[in-house]
């Protein structure tokens, strides 16, 4: 099978890897580069656990080609917190206990960072229907929607 | 565990909501979850599975796979000597088909290669010949003489001649004098219920890692519920020693009860004896809703009768459910919790149990319970209706309390019911007005609880701090939980102690995390070790004073003197006492080791408002509310958590999850598409409630909290559903078409 050479960014290092024609981004994030903050729970675009940014937009590394990475900047769960310091939303998601298993929780917390980086004032109902593409067994989502909307707050100053 | 008569002490830190311990890394993608994990030369394990719902094997043809190159070992049903026990060899034939695949999905064989892609291309080259056999699918099917058999012999004594094959056991639980109780009634109503099988829905499918060395020695790497069920199991189907197989749990990603068994585990040790490297098995979406535990399906008739002022005369209950394609208890447990909530002089359910071509049930929160009490509560519901009486006050009125022979037997101790339905009666979502096509549901929900085996380990490290060692996979924050259960019995801060959940060769047996029970249990165990190094803590410190240990005594984090004849010395704290440990005999340590009981049984009230459009049948949740007694509620962030998680899968097996086969008996929709749990648009704020009448069982009152939460939501909704759309529904999911059906019924 033919190999093909990528050269990304992630999580602003550049990287470059071999994969598969067939293989997603997921599976190079995960297998080849050890970044296993994103997961898979359906492989269909159904739960958005695999939920990352490629060039600022979010996207299911499940269904993105490796191969598309070519030239891209993506940016991952890994990539939120600068060094120790954790991003307002994933200290307001540990403060608010928005996570059981905490499994979802990659996906959810780079989902609601595409959100506030365009909408940093959402209404509850644009957050749950932001992330009606996530999905999260454990919590019935109360306190993710809590949690969002105080991180929210916090990063607006208020 | 001694009675505790009257719990009284004034928390310090149990009761705080401080951030749990694993939260940075759940939050930074650290975490390492069932699919996390990597070992040198590690091959990639997939299974082959049956696209058949029920067909003989004639044979399995595996020579072209192996040929593949890269291909390092394929696995049949012939790899495994099945255990003699029926509990082991049920799990082991589930794991892998002997003679027969038994449903769709069933795996028929394995292989291991150098990767996913050559494992996935190798299972294309074996060969399997099927005798494709007649299937059944639906219980009431199954139970008729005359339908396809699953599995032949299979039954209990206690199931009569003449039954179908399919039927494997028969309960039957109650007191009091149906007939005489009937009498009394005023009003008699009788019904029949289905409700679809559902699955739990973990957002993480099984995942594992296996590795055996020559010496026949392995390490299991998985995400699972219980590892010491796990390396017990997997021993008994592999023919090892338990202790020469180390099973590691690893973050989990949901459960729910459908992570309490195995499935790819002992697939993936047998693929590493066969290759001699470590191999890794992961399953995909479709593999998660074929092969692993949704719940039973059921149907049910219910029979209750009630004066014209409320009380019950007498309730009796007919379950069928189906575990699939292997004998399944799960309808004694819902036989036994049909009628907990209810205070009766005569009642009487009787439960049946009938394989179908189906995958094997797995628990999933509170087994057996939802399907009854949706049953129960939904006729109790009606009875209202047709005497014009209120929904709480008739519950109010016939509720089980301390001193009430439960239905199920034994006599009931401190519980929370009536508390629960008194503050549900005052909350004011009880009072609050509905606009058109809007309708408000209640249930009661009931839980066992349980206690089991347990095995905690207190280490006290010299600077002070503190380790809890205990054996159950966190599934919602109990690490939280426990260390702050350990530090308050300390008395020292709650992030001076680390709690971890080690390995099966690190610590002694804990029974699985199920039936609500690590933080009942392992709390208490937690708290019993504390108690234990205090005492040791206690001797040390008598030692250096040169006292008797009876002279002193355990207070805010310190030794002091105590008594008259005590002497006058500075308190010694714990960070004192460990870090002068080497000099006074060696390191602290407390241990405690139990079967722990007493875990007290758990009520819970859930209210829901609900919206139905007639023209579309949709129906939408607007207001929801959980009353639940915890006991005591340890941390209330988590609690919550449990309380409002249980709701929505509640409310996703009300509305909208369903198990949909084909006429060949093909599951349908084995995806998130096609399968949907709720959303987070799909939900209102779910509002909690949490009641706290302790527990006599354990030292500070807890009891379980996270199964209870999915019993009423299945009645509440369908009771609130039925009164907005005018017409008794007794079908679940009260899906569009099934809602658009029952009202063009009703015309
Ligand atoms: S794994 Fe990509 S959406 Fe589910
Ligand atoms: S916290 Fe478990 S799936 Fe969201």
């Amino acid at each position: 099978m033919k190999t093909i050479p990528v050269s990304t960014r992630v999580n602003g290092d550049s990287v470059e890897f071999l994969c598969a024609p067939e293989e997603t981004l997921l599976d190079a994030l995960r297998n080849r580069l050890g970044l296993t903050g994103a997961k898979e729970g359906c492989g269909s675009g159904d739960c958005g656990a695999c939920s990352v940014l490629v060039d600022g937009r979010l996207v299911c590394a499940c269904l993105v080609l490796a191969a598309e990475a070519e030239g891209a900047e993506i940016a991952t769960v890994e990539g939120m917190a600068e060094g120790e310091r954790l991003h307002p939303l994933q200290r307001h998601f540990i403060d608010s206990a928005a996570l059981q298993c905490g499994v979802c929780t990659p996906g959810i917390l780079v989902a609601a960072k595409a959100l506030l980086d365009h909408n940093p004032d959402p209404s509850d109902e644009e957050v749950r229907y932001w992330l009606a593409g996530n999905l999260c067994r454990c919590t019935g989502y109360d306190k993710i929607v809590r949690a969002v909307q105080s991180a929210a707050a916090e990063m607006r100053g208020a | 565990m001694t009675r505790q008569d009257k719990i009284t002490r004034a928390f310090k830190q149990v009761g705080t909501r401080p951030p749990r311990p694993d939260g940075i890394d759940k939050v930074t993608g650290r975490a390492m979850y069932g699919a996390d994990m990597t070992a040198p030369g590690m091959l990639w394990g997939k299974v082959l599975r049956s696209p058949h719902a029920h067909a003989r094997i004639r044979s399995i043809d595996t020579s072209a796979a192996e040929a593949l190159e890269g291909v390092k070992a394929v696995v049949t049903g012939a790899d495994f000597t099945l255990p003699e026990d029926d509990f082991y060899r049920d799990v082991a034939v589930n794991c892998m088909a002997q003679d027969a695949a038994l449903y769709d999905g069933h795996a028929v064989a394995a292989v291991a290669a150098v990767s996913e892609a050559v494992a996935k291309a190798a299972l294309k080259l074996i060969k399997v010949e099927y005798e494709v056999l007649p299937h059944v699918i639906d219980v009431d099917a199954a139970m008729t003489t005359g339908a396809p058999v699953v599995q032949p012999g299979r039954a209990y004594e206690n199931v009569p001649e003449g039954m179908s094959e399919n039927v494997t056991s028969h309960c039957e639980f109650g007191h009091g004098d149906l007939a005489a109780g009937f009498a009394k009634a005023d009003v008699i109503v009788e019904r029949s219920f289905r409700t679809a099988a559902t699955h739990q829905g973990y957002i993480e499918p099984h995942a594992c890692l296996a590795s055996m060395g020559g010496d026949g020695r392995a390490d299991l790497w998985c995400c699972t519920q219980g590892q010491f069920h796990v390396r017990e199991v997997c021993a008994e189907i592999l023919g090892m020693e338990s202790s020469q197989l180390r099973v590691t749990a690893s973050e989990i990603g949901g459960g729910f009860g459908g992570k309490t068994t195995v499935f790819i585990e002992p697939v993936a040790l047998a693929l590493s004896r066969k290759a001699g490297r470590p191999v890794k098995i992961v399953m995909k979406r479709d593999e998660v809703f074929r092969a692993t535990g949704p719940t039973v399906h059921s149907s049910i008739d219910v029979k209750i009768g009630m004066t014209r002022d409320g009380r019950i005369t007498a309730g009796e209950a007919h379950l069928r459910y189906s575990g699939g394609a292997f004998p399944c208890g799960t309808v004694d447990m819902g036989a036994q919790s049909a009628f907990a909530a209810y205070d009766l002089d005569a009642v009487r359910t009787f439960g049946w149990n009938a394989m179908t071509n189906r995958p094997k049930e797995a628990a999933y929160r509170a087994p057996g319970a939802p399907q009854a009490i949706y049953a129960v509560e939904s006729v109790v519901d009606e009875l209202c209706q047709k005497l014009g009486l209120d929904p709480l006050d008739v519950r109010i009125l016939n509720a089980a309390r301390k001193g009430t022979k439960s239905a199920y037997g034994p006599t009931f101790d401190e519980i929370g019911l009536l508390a629960t339905l008194e503050a549900a009666k005052a909350h004011p979502h009880y009072t609050a007005p509905l606009g058109p096509n809007q309708g408000r549901g209640l249930s009661c929900g009931f839980w066992f609880n349980f206690g089991g085996n347990t095995c905690v380990t207190m280490n006290l490290a010299f600077d002070g701090t503190v380790t809890i060692t205990e054996g159950n996979p966190d599934i919602g924050g109990s690490r939280a939980s426990i260390s702050l259960m350990a530090a308050e019995e300390l008395g020292i801060p709650y992030d001076k102690v680390r709690t971890i959940v080690a390995d099966t060769a690190s610590i002694g047996h804990n029974d699985i995390t199920d039936g609500s029970r690590v933080t009942f249990s392992v709390g208490l165990a937690a708290i019993e070790a504390a108690r234990d190094a205090i005492a040791k803590m206690c001797a040390r410190v008598a030692k250096i004073w040169g006292i008797d240990p009876d002279a002193v005594e355990w207070k805010d984090g310190a030794v002091h003197p105590s008594g008259p004849n005590a002497g006058k010395f500075p308190p010694m704290t714990l960070a004192e006492i460990a870090a002068t440990s080497p000099n006074t005999g060696g390191p602290i340590a407390g241990h405690y080791e139990v079967n722990a009981d007493g875990a007290g049984v758990s009520f819970g009230v859930h209210l829901v408002d609900v919206e139905v459009d007639p023209e579309t049948g949709a129906t939408k949740v607007l207001r929801y509310t959980v009353f639940q007694d915890a006991g005591k509620a340890v941390h209330p962030d988590y609690v919550e958590g449990q309380m409002q998680g249980g709701a929505v899968q509640g409310i996703g097996w009300a509305l909208n999850e369903e198990y949909i086969y084909g006429e060949d008996g093909r599951l349908q929709n084995p995806g998130f598409l096609d399968y949907r749990v709720p959303v987070a648009s799909d939900l209102p704020e779910i509002e909690t409630v949490i009641l706290e009448i302790p527990n006599p069982g354990h030292p500070y009152g807890v009891r379980g909290v996270g199964e209870t939460p999915i019993v009423p939501p299945l009645a509440a909704i369908s009771n609130a559903v039925s009164r907005a759309a005018g017409v008794r529904l007794t079908e679940l999911p009260m899906s569009p078409p099934r809602i658009l059906k029952a009202l063009s019924a009703q015309g």
